[in-house]
């Protein structure tokens, strides 16, 4: 991994290596490391001084039932998305490779959302199905249903899932069409002379094909889901109704900005910190393996 | 035999037209409702507020568009554009520019605490600055640099994935190059500046796309530390114009605020669509 020929001397490289180096220490280091200090604080309601209280932020984090509530929360809604952008990606990218003209234009066309900052997702969104303006959920009140995601809790999830899913729609397909044009033609059609038709063709041996991809898009749609839909969130529901909205990240602002609870707000940022830190091994351990295919 | 194999690999006929429905469908699906905030952004209030609204165009695209980049809600939207602009292109070109600088250093210089610091580097890669904003939010403030550019900019600079991705490219430039331009007596920075930096122009392009857009669409951070409507970046913006209370938003603008925060990524993605696809590929490497 190195390389044979270097340059000599050392005050140049560690002048080079400064700029980051200083940027990453002041707003990276710095600010993580205060995190977890912290994190083992509570400070008094005048903010005058702190009392350091050891783990018990943690422990009263993992007893509080509001903070249960939001990790399964999490739970729920990462796996929603997750599901909700990867399988129509995958028929779309499917569909699109069985096409010898037009797959071009047809990515060209699905590639634009992607572009959409999740924010501004929430808000499109958000229009098409308000309480009082919505075209959809107007016609959903044609149709005898009483759409109300500002007082309905699954229909909350429901409109942050799909907000959330839809312009992460055109990154999976972008990796999936990508994986499907690499699948070696000859072993389709050696199928298809044995006789299988397509989905079964699909099922039995492009699928199994593209497990890396499948599987390093799942580990990315779920870090995804879990940090990058806070302006979905923050748009679409605040977090309501009654918290059935509040994700992990949502909490951590809510209860650090809005709540002003320094120390438990930390505590929540080392817990995430921790969750990342599992989910990124577990990407490089994928990656690890996919340097052998 | 093998245009029998193709005719059963390839769809004909029927098959070829049901694709090509699938697809169509899904991109009408995908696309409605960007078509929706474009008519809404082209309709008065009062068409809005009395469902359902139309799904066709309206004749107050100039209106609402004038409207929205003059004067805006809080703050014209032109000024959010602006700001948006700054932020995106200063995210882009700080982390391009300190990380061409720092990947250089750990791959051509062998120095003292060089594995540490490629380490310390790597561990920025693992926690998004959603993870630490309260700490963050403080260094900035103490810097007094909440309402700024850099305040928007710097933070959001540190992390290394640019930096991983010219590393692992700087290790596929020959060592030949390296060697003939020690032999010539050229120094590192004339050999960074005639060999490194023109073979790395498509990744500069790339990383760019990637980073302009990451740089665009960030909402949290903007959200924090802009409290003065004048430093409120267009994404961010959007939510900002709706009312607190019990009245109707303005729709007519607000729609074309959010055309408007998406045209410029929308712009880059489909013009570099290349470009973009490969610094995504290489960049989630």
């Amino acid at each position: 991994m190195d390389k044979r020929v270097t340059f000599k001397g050392w005050a140049l490289p560690l002048l080079l290596i400064a700029p980051q180096a200083a940027i990453s220490a002041v707003f990276f280091f710095y600010p993580a490391g205060q995190a977890v200090w912290q994190s083992l604080f509570i400070p008094d309601p005048f903010g005058l001084s702190s009392q350091f209280v050891g783990l018990e932020n943690f422990t009263y984090l993992l007893g509080d039932p509001y903070y249960r509530a939001a990790f399964a929360t999490t739970a729920v809604f990462s796996g929603l998305v997750t599901l909700c952008s990867m399988v129509p990606a995958l028929f779309l990218a499917v569909m699109a490779d069985r096409l010898v003209k037009g797959a071009g234009t047809y990515r060209t066309l699905l590639i634009w959302p992607y572009a959409v900052a999740p924010a501004v997702a929430g808000v499109l969104w958000l229009f098409m199905f308000n309480t009082r303006v919505g075209v959809v959920s107007w016609y959903l009140g044609q149709l005898g249903y009483d759409w109300n995601h500002v007082l309905n809790q699954g229909e909350a999830m429901g409109l942050v899932v799909i907000a959330s899913s839809w312009g992460r729609i055109s990154y999976n397909f972008l990796f999936f069409f990508a994986a499907l044009q690499a699948v070696p033609k000859s072993v389709i059609e050696a199928a298809a002379i044995d006789g299988a038709r397509f989905w079964r063709r699909f099922f039995t041996i492009v699928l199994p094909l593209l497990s890396p991809t499948t599987f390093f898009l799942l580990v990315v749609n779920v870090v995804y889901s879990f940090f990058e839909t806070f302006g979905v969130i923050h748009t679409i529901t605040g977090g309501g109704p009654q918290q059935a909205t509040t994700i992990l990240v949502y909490k951590v602002f809510s209860d650090g900005f809005v709540g002003q609870d320094l120390g438990s707000s930390s505590a929540q940022s080392v817990i995430l910190l921790l969750v990342v830190g599992a989910l990124t091994v577990l990407q490089f351990k994928f990656l690890e393996k996919r340097v052998h295919y | 035999m093998a245009r029998n194999v193709h005719g059963m690999v390839e769809k004909r006929g029927a098959g070829l037209w049901l694709t090509h429905v699938a697809m169509i469908a899904g991109v009408l699906v995908i696309f409605f409702p960007i078509w929706l905030a474009f008519v809404a952004s082209t309709v008065t209030q009062a068409e809005i507020i009395r469902p359902p609204m139309p799904l066709w165009p309206g004749d107050q695209f100039a209106e609402n568009y004038r409207n929205a980049l003059v004067s805006g809600i809080n703050v014209p939207v032109a000024t959010m554009l602006l700001n948006s602009l700054v932020m995106a292109i200063g995210i882009a070109a700080g982390k391009i520019a300190i990380s061409l600088l720092s990947a250089f250093a750990i791959v051509y210089f062998r120095f003292p605490a060089r594995s540490l610091f490629f380490w310390l580097i790597f561990l920025t890669l693992m926690l998004p600055v959603e993870v630490r904003i309260v700490p963050t939010y403080e260094v900035v403030a103490g810097f007094g640099m909440l309402n700024s550019y850099s305040g928007l900019i710097l933070p959001l600079i540190a992390s290394a994935t640019a930096t991983f991705l010219f590393r692992q490219f700087f290790l596929t430039i020959p060592d030949e190059l390296a060697e003939a331009a020690r032999v010539d007596g050229a120094g590192p920075m004339r050999f960074f500046r005639d060999i490194v930096l023109p073979m790395s122009r498509t990744n500069i392009a790339a990383l760019f796309v990637i980073l302009f857009i990451y740089g665009w669409n960030q909402y949290l951070w903007p959200l924090l530390i802009t409290t003065d409507p004048g430093m409120n970046t267009i994404v961010m913006g959007i939510k900002q114009m709706f009312p607190s209370g019990d009245d109707f938003a303005h729709w007519p603008t607000i729609m074309a605020t959010s055309i408007l925060a998406m045209i410029p990524p929308v712009i880059v993605v489909v013009s570099m669509q290349r470009l973009f696809v490969r610094g995504l590929v290489d960049s989630e490497k």
